[in-house]
């Protein structure tokens, strides 16, 4: 028989960790699914936002959070400029696919060998008050650790699809991704508008890595663990859709710990990308793809 | 005459040239340093402890090359990154063996990174030492496998024999084991199972969880709501910080008296910096820890040498995990072709099973599958930890007292609640 309160639990912490998962994922829905670029290097750059954060906290005491909300706007300077070295070598060239992918997988090994170099290979942890505190209300156990950062995931999703939605910059990244030459002639430079939607999903991995850092000890390969996971939950949500993201890392969150709970951890992998594959053979473009 | 000279010279210049084309060689033998090659996880989730074990056998290296090295040659280490990933260790061991042409292979750090070695040491008939490994070769029986770690004969049961007889001695009758999916955890979980019948104990929960769980928070409810007298977990580094975490913040159920038993990473002083006080009250192997029973001068005096080179290497500074260990392993090597004067892997092999070796952590007997003959692992229960004496803690007497086995004890058992709040 069911139990109800390790279900309630299982389903809470499940809809937080989904939260987290669709953080991690947000902005290559923007690279991968809007602009067609496979940032496989898009978890390494997470894992570059977690030293951020983590160095942060060293010098300043910093808060996690806040550290990669600072580093942002750092973050997206560094995505504009990559991107543009990535269309003038690539893109223009019409070599995006093999070339494109394989840059970024260098990308991927350089950061990391940089870490390395720079920290050393020993774990970094965060370091915040709220970390440790779990809140009891009735039944549900609610750890802090997982409730900030859902609920900073949570504004990242809104935030990003109010300005897709709302801003003339955001549409024309939408647009973009439907039709490049129509853009040209409404006036907009398809290279630069790519240009600000790459630098907004690297500026994503600033805060997405403060996440990361809060919930595990982060060292500089971690990041090599979350790249299936991040490209299944953009292409379970429908390419380009940050909404579908969001609904696609909670389903996960809550398949995995479910089935973590109730038939054992072990499942919990096989069950997620069962998932992936039953809705891909419904619906091929995804959950919320067109 | 003048015909007569120049005869006699130039026999006096081919013999010195026949001479030099005879010594030559053994001279540059002589010289050609003893390479040994292994793969160590310098990237990666074992990384921490691997490259502290890299210092630690570079300092074995300078030691014996200061001391005049082997058989009259110097000896250097080849190496590559095995990134803390199995696939990629049986390429990097046959590049050691035909490509680098090294005289000799050692392991790795670690059970996974030692099972996809040793069938190559095992085909091409090497001695092959290992660190760190669990019941690597139980199965296979290899005569030429010796192991550094002192989990005894029965390694699967030997890391948790102690866990298990001190549940048995508090009463404790049902038990919880969870484990990662990972070489290491399945047989030390498979030990604790033995273990566990052997104490007459009922397993009222066992399951395995995926090396990329993110939060075990699930896991510690479903743990909780089986109601176990204690819980045996192994897991590894980031595991094990997870676990503890979510047993933190879940709170273990009424029934639980003891958790921990096969926890890697508790021991890295990052990872224990990182727990603070939600480490009191765990108990967990150990092999070798700052307590007045179990500390020797020989691991001391390396540990001061380890410590000057760990500082700026961003690995663990105070190294009374893994190093004393590499160190050691390389000098069973060592001392093995210094004693038999051969570098022939059987007469090698031989040597270590007949006689008992002396090093860094000690004397070692070798049982016939390359384990130790008598188990050396101690149970220790962390205590009195706080948020800012973490670092102190680890290397000071008190904190990590021996509670297994009674002849190194230097603390009594105390039920996991009250063990907690020994931090104040």
């Amino acid at each position: 028989m069911l139990n109800l309160e390790l279900f309630c639990n299982a389903l809470t912490i499940g809809v937080l960790l989904g939260g987290v998962y669709c953080a991690l994922a947000i902005g290559l829905s923007v690279s991968f699914g809007l602009l067609d670029v496979v940032n496989i290097a898009h978890p390494a750059f997470i894992v570059l936002g977690a030293y951020a954060a983590s160095l942060m906290g060293q010098w300043f005491s910093c808060d996690p959070i806040l550290a990669g909300v600072l580093m942002t706007p750092f973050f997206f300077l560094v995505g504009r400029a990559l991107y543009q070295i990535y269309y003038l070598s690539f893109e223009r060239r019409g070599a995006e696919a093999l070339r494109g992918m394989a840059f970024f997988f260098g990308l991927m090994f350089i950061i990391e060998v940089g870490l390395i170099m720079s920290f050393g290979v020993d774990y970094r942890v965060a370091e915040a008050s709220y970390i440790g505190v779990s809140y009891q209300v009735g039944w549900l156990g609610i750890p802090l650790r997982l409730l900030l950062p859902f609920l900073v995931s949570l504004a990242m999703a809104a935030l990003l699809l109010l300005f897709l939605g709302r801003t003339f910059t955001g549409r024309a990244i939408r647009a973009v991704a439907q039709d490049r030459m129509a853009l040209m002639l409404m006036g907009a430079d398809p290279v630069r508008i790519k240009q600000i939607a790459f630098g907004l999903s690297l500026g994503s991995c600033a805060v997405a890595g403060s996440l990361l850092l809060i919930i595990i000890p982060v060292e500089p390969s971690v990041g090599r663990v979350y790249i299936g996971q991040v490209f299944a939950i953009v292409v379970l949500a429908g390419l380009g859709s940050v909404s579908g993201t969001l609904v696609a890392g909670l389903l996960l969150g809550v398949a995995e710990s479910l089935v973590a709970k109730f038939y054992g951890p072990s499942w919990a992998p096989a069950v997620s990308f069962g998932i992936l594959l039953a809705v891909l053979g419904f619906r091929p473009a995804g959950l919320f793809g067109r | 005459m003048k015909a007569r000279r120049s005869r006699l010279g130039s026999a006096a210049r081919a013999a010195v040239l026949v001479a030099l084309v005879l010594v030559a060689p053994a001279y540059a033998a002589e010289q050609t340093p003893i390479r040994i090659g292994f793969g160590m996880a310098l990237t990666g989730g074992l990384a921490a402890a691997g490259k502290s074990a890299l210092i630690a056998m570079q300092i074995w290296a300078e030691d014996t090359n200061a001391a005049g090295g082997l058989l009259g040659r110097p000896v250097e280490l080849v190496y590559y990154d095995d990134q803390s990933n199995p696939a990629v260790v049986p390429g990097i061991y046959a590049k050691l063996l035909d490509i680098d042409r090294v005289d000799f292979i050692v392991s790795g750090y670690g059970t996974n990174q030692i099972a996809p070695a040793l069938p190559l040491a095992i085909q091409r008939n090497r001695i092959f030492l290992a660190l760190f490994g669990i019941a690597n070769n139980e199965d296979y029986g290899y005569d030429r496998y010796f192991q550094i770690v002192p989990a005894g004969p029965r390694p699967r049961e030997g890391i948790s024999k102690g866990y298990f007889e001190l549940a048995r001695a508090q009463g404790l009758k049902t038990v919880a084991i969870i484990s990662a999916d990972a070489e290491y955890s399945q047989h030390s979980a498979e030990g604790g199972r033995k273990n566990a019948a052997e104490n007459g104990m009922r397993v009222v929960y066992d399951k395995s969880y995926p090396l990329t769980t993110a939060d075990f928070s699930p896991i510690v409810r479903a743990i909780n709501a089986v109601a176990p007298d204690f819980v045996f977990v192994s897991s590894y580094p980031v595991d094990s910080s997870g676990l503890v975490r979510a047993l933190n913040e879940v709170g273990p159920a009424a029934t639980i008296k003891m958790f921990g038993g096969g926890m890697v990473g508790l021991q890295y002083s990052s990872i224990a910096e990182s727990l603070g006080p939600k480490l009191n009250g765990l108990v967990n192997y150990d092999w070798y820890v700052p307590e007045k029973s179990v500390m020797t001068p020989a691991i001391e005096a390396f540990l001061a040498k380890y410590r000057d080179r760990a500082k700026d290497a961003g690995v663990d500074p105070l190294g009374r995990y893994l190093p004393p260990w590499a160190y050691a392993y390389l000098e069973l090597l060592g001392q093995a072709i210094a004693r038999t004067g051969s570098l022939d892997d059987a007469v090698l092999a031989a040597y270590l099973h007949e006689n008992p070796t002396m090093t860094a952590v000690g004397e070692i007997r070798f049982g016939p599958k390359g384990e130790w003959e008598q188990a050396r692992s101690l149970m220790v229960q962390y205590k009195g930890f706080t948020k800012d004496n973490v670092l102190e803690a680890l290397d000071t007497p008190g904190a990590r007292q021996v509670i297994y086995p009674d002849s190194l004890a230097t603390g009594s058992w105390l039920p996991y609640v009250q063990g907690k709040q020994s931090g104040g």
